[in-house]
């Protein structure tokens, strides 16, 4: 249970940061952020790194702050930090309840939002929430600059669109309209444990029925995402047990689950439809 | 291409000049290099919690970090907990009620879970039952004593808010 051996880079600028990592990257260099993915792979010997570039130091890498209308997130933004809400209305408040249900105390203070994103694990519950709210990711290398949608930043089991020597610099979220109410539901064995389902709601309501909604669904497939299906059978419908449940079967219909047994199969569409019926629950309660 | 580093920790207030291999995790370093063999490995990979120290007030699993990165950071450890008085020694609240309340049977994972306490409760003095539950549940014990861990940090809780802060 000890790591490989590794050559450790520890720049102190980004600009360092990405020059060092387009250097290591085609010899299988990596980042190291919080680790708290990483480091457990390397004891396993699953990931053998023989570089590693540590972005810990990096001065300004822990800047969390709202601007024109988007929550910014840095690389070294601590699970820990969204503890207490991070922003005014309702994104503040989802990311503080949610962050409760990343592991554990322990792991919260030393895992970073921007590693759950870039080590893209199906069950991270920051994946889940940056495909729902449609996250703009940015991606930085010595070529350059660019902004990815999470629509399509999320490609598998532990995938993304990042290339070998590209760091992902900054997570930008939407902040939601103060009306918005959003749910989350989680279902997981213990505590910290997981996610073997969850369900991320966000919807608004005007004129008694539900407008804009989004319902995003991890830990059933290789990477979370939005089903149009489900927000389909919300959308102009009075928020209730019947839009829910109609959104919670199209959910339940909607999810891969090719490669299973049947019995896995079905197990995996009952586990997502009663996550997607309790954070559309958890929503209404919300408002 | 993994060379040595010499690096210097604070530990317990303390400088500890090591020469590691980067790969050396902290929970290896304070038990190896710097004798400090109160931190206990247990899973060495982040699941049980018996590395548990402070870095910088923060509980941490000493076996997800390595040593090269704790330089710069004031780290704490289950030697730090007692305070010296006189001839000898005074323990911690925390210590003190985890012997007054049973929270222990093998030890093994004591280290870690007083770490782990002492950090959530010198940030959260007046932390909710549901919220000390919670944190507690980060740690392993295999000798079913998490109702008294949790009697014994409530017990040590309320002797800190009093001013007893060992």
């Amino acid at each position: 249970m000890k790591p490989g051996q590794f050559a450790y880079h520890a720049p102190r600028t980004a600009d360092e940061a990405v020059a060092l990592l387009g250097k290591v990257a085609p010899l299988e260099g990596r980042i190291i952020a919080g680790g708290q993915s990483l480091v457990p792979a390397m004891a396993l010997r699953l990931a053998m790194p023989p570089h590693l570039v540590d972005i810990n130091g990096v001065a300004g890498f822990d800047r969390l702050a709202v601007e024109a209308g988007e929550l910014s997130i840095g690389p070294c933004v601590r699970h820990a930090a969204f503890h207490r809400p991070v922003a005014d209305g309702p994104l503040g408040k989802m990311l503080s309840g949610i962050a409760r249900h990343i592991a554990h105390l322990p792991i919260r203070t030393r895992g970073t939002f921007c590693g759950s994103l870039a080590n893209a694990d199906p069950a991270s519950e920051w994946c889940l929430v940056a495909a729902t709210l449609n996250a703009k990711l940015v991606a930085r290398s010595t070529r350059g600059s660019r902004t990815i949608a999470a629509a399509v930043f999320f490609k598998g089991t532990m995938a993304t669109a990042l290339a070998a020597d590209e760091m992902l610099v900054e997570a930008r979220l939407p902040l939601p309209a103060a009306d918005t109410r959003c749910g989350f539901h989680k279902v997981s064995r213990r505590a910290g444990d997981f996610a073997i389902a969850m369900a991320l709601a966000v919807y608004r309501v005007e004129g008694g029925v539900i407008v804009e909604p989004r319902v995003g669904v991890g830990g059933v497939e290789s990477h979370s995402r939005r089903i149009a299906d489900a927000e389909a059978a919300l959308l102009g419908r009075a928020p209730g047990a019947k839009a829910f449940e109609a959104a919670a079967q199209a959910a339940a219909e909607a999810i891969d689950t090719s490669g299973q047994s049947p019995e896995m199969a079905a197990y995996k569409r009952d586990v997502t439809r009663a996550a997607v019926r309790r954070a559309l629950e958890a929503a209404e309660k919300d408002a | 291409m993994s060379h040595e580093t010499d690096i210097t920790l604070t530990v317990n207030g303390c400088g500890y000049e090591v020469r590691v291999e980067p790969r050396r995790t902290l929970a290896d370093t304070l038990r190896d290099e710097c004798g400090l063999t109160g931190t206990n490995s247990g899973c060495e990979h982040g699941i049980c919690g018996s590395c548990t120290v402070l870095a910088d007030g923060d509980p941490v699993r000493a076996c997800l970090m390595f040593a090269v990165q704790a330089q710069g950071k004031q780290i704490r450890t289950v030697e730090g907990l007692a305070t010296r008085e006189n001839e000898g020694e005074r323990l911690h609240p925390l210590q003190q009620a985890f012997i007054d309340h049973h929270g222990l049977q093998c030890g093994f994972c004591t280290p870690g879970f007083l770490m782990l306490a002492a950090g959530v409760l010198e940030r959260e003095p007046g932390i909710s039952d549901a919220d000390l539950r919670e944190a507690l549940s980060s740690n392993l014990c295999r000798c079913t004593g998490y109702q008294n861990i949790i009697k014994a940090v409530r017990a040590a809780a309320a002797q800190m808010r009093a001013g007893n802060r060992g």
